[in-house]
């Protein structure tokens, strides 16, 4: 039996991107319409039911977001949406961008009905600049067709969306720094609180929601919350975009309804991945983006389901599966790691300016061969605990995630890792 | 070489976004294109400085801060290999070793006909096709590539150049 399914996904490379009416002809802007005969609070009810959790990465339940944004009363308030997509081996976002740019447009719209906003922004990483012109032709079709633009569906609500781009920095997926991004200033995170919600672009009252969560809205509204939810988890409804890489035989996209598959599925089923690719066997799966834990062989049965990868310290994160075999070493993937996050660390706070660079100096001795003393280890410890409470935001909270996790994983691999379990840190306990 | 572009070229760049200081990155992405060789002069820094009403140091530091600028010339295309861990585990190092011999120069370089400067970078969003090589905006996953195939994308580029 077929365990995928396509609701965000549903018509990808089967229709014209940028074709309003077959986009209609696969469903599209029903939800719109449907939208138009609803109250705003009745469909923040439909969105809080569906358990949608955000699918950028931090997985903060929309519907929350939702409801405690159209509480605030000042106007304007935009609708941004996060198409940053910076996250190495992640590449679902672009999926919905290119194949079904009036999906996310439709999502957008309808969230702009609901909070009376009349501006959405797309923000796009500079890289994905062909990938911008696909969407502002799709805004153009949208307008042709009185989807976008003053008086929507003769309606008296209007609603315009403009596309911001990037030039290559992946702290402006964080959200604040892709307001200040969107501003056309420089990327770097706020200071939180004040919520975005309250205070953000152009200090007005913000919502910021990734691709695939947007894109995911119409589904919510044409079939209910209740129906979303009951085609994933419990805890998390409906599905996520799961992206395969590295060492499988068939990397790519794949949406999946969460919690009705494994990670086992995932790499080695012939509907998904297909298994190792070549001659090696399967090592560990990187899971959630740089950011995320990894998982050995050991954790292979888990489920994918929020819930079901948080209770064995993994994340769903932004559906990124960055699969490796055995011929990759893990010290080796953990100084790739460490390379990124020294690169794209903004600068503004030191735990992670400093701390990543420390972290991957002392990677690249052990590549070396030189062991680490016990006060070597100590102070190690000290850091990553002081990263990950005194870094500004996500990206140094979380630099050292993948190390933390590879620790456990593989013992035998990294240097003397039983000594580092044991080392009290003192005033510094690790979270 | 001097600049290629012209004052009313960078003007009309600037007029396609309504000269919004808020399309600011935009504007600089366009221009850095247009300049023939991938980099912002600040003689344009300077006059979309004064046409969007910002100033210069701002755009400095948006030019510095964001990875796809320069502030000095580079090739007319930008070959990038993306060294991120996904594309790193599929033999990004091999496809770089080969790019440095097709080209003749090491990352960081430009060939000496200005045509290409070769650099790395982080992931691109095209991980299901690791390893993978830009050329400015296109993506190519080396696996769809031999030493052959390779070398004759090169010299379409260099055609395609001097067709210009
Ligand atoms: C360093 C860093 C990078 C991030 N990059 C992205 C990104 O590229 N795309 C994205 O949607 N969210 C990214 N996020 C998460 C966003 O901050 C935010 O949680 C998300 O856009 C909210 O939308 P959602 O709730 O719909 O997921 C990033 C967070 C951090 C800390
Ligand atoms: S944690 Fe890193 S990326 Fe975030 S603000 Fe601090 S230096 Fe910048
Ligand atoms: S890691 Fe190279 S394109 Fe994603």
């Amino acid at each position: 039996m077929a365990k995928t399914l396509k609701l965000v996904s549903l018509g990808a490379g089967e229709i014209d991107p940028i074709s309003v009416s077959e986009y209609r002809g696969i469903g599209g802007y029903r939800a719109l319409e449907k939208a138009f005969s609803m109250r705003p609070k009745e469909i923040i009810g439909e969105v809080l039911e569906a358990k949608l959790l955000g699918r950028g990465g931090a997985a903060y339940p929309a519907g929350k977001k939702w409801a405690q944004l159209y509480d605030i009363h000042e106007t304007p308030k935009y609708i941004v949406c996060n198409a940053d997509e910076g996250e190495p081996g992640t590449f679902k976002d672009r999926l919905i961008m290119e194949k079904l740019p009036l999906r996310l447009i439709e999502g957008m719209t309808i969230a702009g009905l609901v909070f009376g906003s009349e501006h959405g922004y797309i923000y796009v990483r500079g890289e994905y600049r062909k990938i911008q012109k696909v969407l502002l032709r799709a805004i153009e079709a949208a307008k042709k067709e009185n989807l976008l633009g003053k008086g929507i569906m003769g309606s008296s609500f209007s609603f315009d969306i403009e596309i911001v781009s990037g030039a290559g920095a992946y702290v402006c997926g964080e959200n604040s720094a892709l307001l200040n991004s969107t501003e056309g200033r420089v990327g770097r995170p706020r200071i939180k609180p004040p919520h975005l919600a309250e205070v953000g672009l152009f200090l007005m009252p913000t919502l910021v929601n990734n691709v695939e969560s947007l894109a995911s809205i119409p589904s919510i509204v044409v079939m209910g919350g209740k129906e979303y939810l009951s085609l994933g988890h419990p805890d998390s409804g409906g599905t996520k975009l799961v992206c395969l890489s590295g060492r499988v035989t068939s990397p790519g996209v794949y949406e999946v309804p969460l919690g009705k598959v494994s990670l086992r599925d995932l790499i080695f089923d012939e509907e998904f991945g297909g298994g190792i690719q070549g001659e090696g066997e399967f090592k560990f799966v990187h899971l959630g983006g740089q950011s995320g834990a990894i998982a050995s062989k050991a954790l292979l049965d888990t489920v994918y389901s929020y819930s079901d990868l948080r209770k064995v310290g993994l994340t769903v994160g932004s559906g990124a599966l960055v699969v490796m075999d055995s011929g990759v070493s893990i010290l080796e993937y953990l100084k790739k790691v460490s390379e990124f996050f020294v690169h794209e660390s903004c600068g503004k706070c030191v735990p992670c300016r400093q701390g990543n660079r420390v972290l991957l100096k002392f990677l690249a001795r052990l590549s070396r061969g030189s062991l680490a003393s016990e006060g070597e280890l100590l102070n190690l410890k000290r850091l990553i605990s002081a990263m990950s409470r005194a870094s500004f935001c996500g990206l140094g909270q979380t630099s050292a995630t993948a190390l933390k996790s590879a620790w456990k994983a593989f013992p035998a691999e990294l240097e003397r890792p039983a000594a580092f379990d044991k080392l009290q840190v003192g005033a510094f306990p690790l979270p | 070489m001097k600049p290629e572009l012209t004052e009313e070229k960078v003007i009309a760049i600037m007029d396609g976004y309504g000269r919004s200081s808020q399309q600011l990155i935009a504007i600089l992405l366009d221009i850095q294109e247009a300049s023939g060789q991938n980099y912002i002069d600040e003689t344009w820094a300077a006059l979309a400085a004064q046409v969007l009403g910002v100033p210069l140091a701002k755009i400095y530091e948006i030019i510095t801060f964001y990875s796809m600028f320069s502030t000095s010339p580079r090739g007319r295309h930008i070959v990038e290999v993306c060294r991120s861990a996904p594309c790193e585990f599929k033999g990004a190092a091999l496809l770089l070793g080969n790019l440095e011999e097709l080209l003749g120069i090491k990352v960081g370089e430009t060939s000496q006909d200005g045509l290409f400067t070769l650099k790395t970078g982080e992931c691109c969003g095209a991980c299901d096709k690791s390893s993978i090589f830009k050329i400015d905006e296109d993506e190519y996953g080396a696996a769809d590539f031999d030493q052959k195939s390779l070398a004759g994308l090169f010299n379409s580029k260099r055609q395609e150049s001097e067709a210009l």
